[in-house]
């Protein structure tokens, strides 16, 4: 069974304006609208289309987090995924933790590919895909914007400050991917329908002997400094004045 | 007493500027000693920029044939295993350091605290989450290395003058072959460096195309600025990716930023917050940018941008 394990992450939605908590100690997040993380969105999509190439006979779906984060593996179900599991907890599971429970998972599952978003866009952390590959021992290949896999190996483009550069990987590998990867398909409802029968097994962070503490410590959560509404000028002429004013030009 | 390691970036002859940055974050850790590592196949000569930094106690170069592209897996292990005996292992929250540092930090057995905006302590930083709308103070354990990468826009570049003595090391670690080097390309345009600007003029989906975008090389090529570009800018196919600002392209910090028909949308507007001046040139006078701009002008871009550049000829 060629197949490609990808992470799906419950977050705020992205069009979501965030608020923090009053009380410091985190963001709003009841009664907020949350969605599949969109960079594994596209790292599902990814795996769909190398699958429909031939390339992959399953995709699996894995989440980590609560019990409401069926929704979004039915939702990577409805795309496509063959099928999900759920590891289950209310705890906020830190990326080398994930990276633990990804790479037990990858003992079971054997896949060939392991495509995951190159950043949750809830932590920012994007350190997931690089922790898992290196706990692998595999070659990793962050923030890619082309991928391609043939006979055991890929060549895949990634996004770098100074342009893309190309890399070619032995297989199995971990990818995270980028924005312009592809664009993800739209669930139609007969596919809602179908994917409530596929597989969504559930398991718990005691499955993989991962403690739900975490060794670092949310000290306290602020908004950030907002900056001030400036001037609105009415024409070049004195935007010019206002940047010699300001010593800028 | 925190003994800092600093990853150094480079291409093989120059040290980037991020590095300058590391050095100036680590120096807010109170009594810290900092030292910085070049990996590369010949490091002399970045190890000599490295050494001229302030702050810098020690310069390390381990050379290696295969240290010739930043390639994390070739990286880390080096990485990890000449970490040994220090407290903290700091690299640049650029492309180079956003994938090298994780793997170091799981090759150690340890998490990661990612883009340090501000030092509060030996072990607790601030930092950016929910693409900077809020900011995380978070306290790392103290009983075990931390590995971090740093927000290079939330720093000013280490002062010269320093006089590190520098050393070789070998890490005497296997290196794996399963990850090569194909290729790279990149823009070199003979402008300003984008990251590193102290002028950015920037342009969004308003330009409708590659061509319109002529104005924005102009008036930054007037200027001398570096030119940067919205994520839907460079989505839709005017501007290379490595001209995207914001949450998922480049975080910024110029003196001057010049956003061109950007609206400014939350994910834009976390790339440039640390700009010093905002100035936003707009059709729609609703936008978003508007709120967090500096001077504003609205109006018709393709007859003020040119207009702008005449004046500021004069």
């Amino acid at each position: 069974m060629r197949r490609i394990m990808v992470g799906v992450k419950r977050v705020v939605d992205y069009n979501v304006r965030v608020r923090v908590k009053p009380d410091n100690t985190g963001v709003v997040t009841e009664g907020v609208k949350m969605s599949i993380n969109p960079f594994d969105e596209i790292a599902l999509e990814e795996a769909l289309r190398i699958k429909e190439k031939g390339l992959a006979d399953e995709v699996l779906a894995v989440g980590i987090g609560p019990a409401d984060a069926q929704q979004q593996l039915r939702t990577a179900l409805a795309m496509g995924a063959d099928r999900a599991i759920l590891v289950q907890t209310d705890a906020a599971v830190p990326p080398l933790s994930v990276a633990r429970i990804f790479r037990q998972l990858i003992d079971k599952e054997q896949p060939f590919l392991v495509l995951l978003g190159k950043q949750a866009i809830d932590d920012d952390n994007g350190q997931a895909p690089q922790m898992l590959a290196a706990l692998w021992d595999r070659p990793q290949a962050v923030s890619c914007s082309k991928i391609e896999v043939a006979d055991g190996k890929a060549t895949v483009t990634r996004e770098v400050d100074a342009g893309l550069e190309v890399l070619e990987l032995d297989l199995p590998a971990v990818m995270s991917v980028d924005l312009r990867l592809n664009e993800p398909r739209y669930v139609k409802l007969p596919d809602i329908m179908k994917a409530k029968k596929k597989p969504l097994d559930t398991m718990s962070l005691g499955d993989f002997g991962v403690s739900e503490a975490s060794p670092f410590r949310s000290v306290r959560v602020e908004p950030p400094p907002q900056r001030s509404k400036g001037v609105m000028v009415k024409d070049v002429a004195e935007l010019v004045d206002a940047l010699k004013k300001k010593g800028l030009v | 007493m925190s003994r800092i390691l600093i990853v150094a970036e480079h291409d093989g002859a120059r040290l980037n500027p991020s590095t300058s940055k590391c050095v100036s974050c680590a120096g807010r850790i109170p009594g810290a000693t900092v030292d910085v590592l070049v990996l590369a196949v010949d490091g002399a000569a970045v190890a000599a920029q490295a050494a001229a930094l302030a702050g810098v106690a020690r310069v390390l170069v381990a050379d290696n044939a295969a240290n010739g592209e930043a390639l994390a897996a070739v990286l880390a292990p080096q990485v990890a295993k000449l970490a040994g005996g220090y407290s903290h292992v700091f690299g640049p929250s650029t492309t180079f350091g956003k994938d090298l540092m994780p793997r170091v930090a799981a090759l150690l057995g340890v998490g990661q605290v990612s883009d340090i905006m501000s030092v509060e302590g030996a072990h607790t930083f601030r930092r950016p989450i929910y693409a900077g709308n809020a900011v995380l103070t978070v306290e790392a354990p103290a009983d075990a290395t931390v590995v971090a990468t740093v927000r290079v826009a939330s720093f000013e570049a280490a002062a010269a003058g320093g006089s590190a003595a520098v050393e070789k090391v070998d890490a005497g670690v296997a290196l794996p072959s399963h990850t090569r080097f194909v290729s790279r390309s990149g823009a070199t345009t003979g402008r300003p460096d984008l990251q590193t600007a102290s002028r950015v003029v920037a342009g969004g989906r308003a330009l409708g195309s590659a061509d319109g975008f002529k104005i924005i090389y102009s008036l930054a090529d007037r200027l001398g600025a570096a030119v940067g570009a919205s994520r839907a800018a460079v989505d839709a196919g005017y501007v290379p990716n490595d001209l995207q600002v914001g949450q998922t392209g480049k975080i910024i910090a110029p003196e001057l930023y010049i956003a061109i028909g950007i609206s400014g949308a939350i994910q834009h507007m976390t790339g440039i917050k640390d700009a010093r001046t905002i100035v936003a040139i707009n059709k729609d006078g609703e936008a978003p940018i508007f709120e967090a701009t500096d001077i504003g002008l609205v109006g018709d871009l393709f007859a003020l941008v040119p207009e702008l550049e005449k004046q500021l000829g004069g």
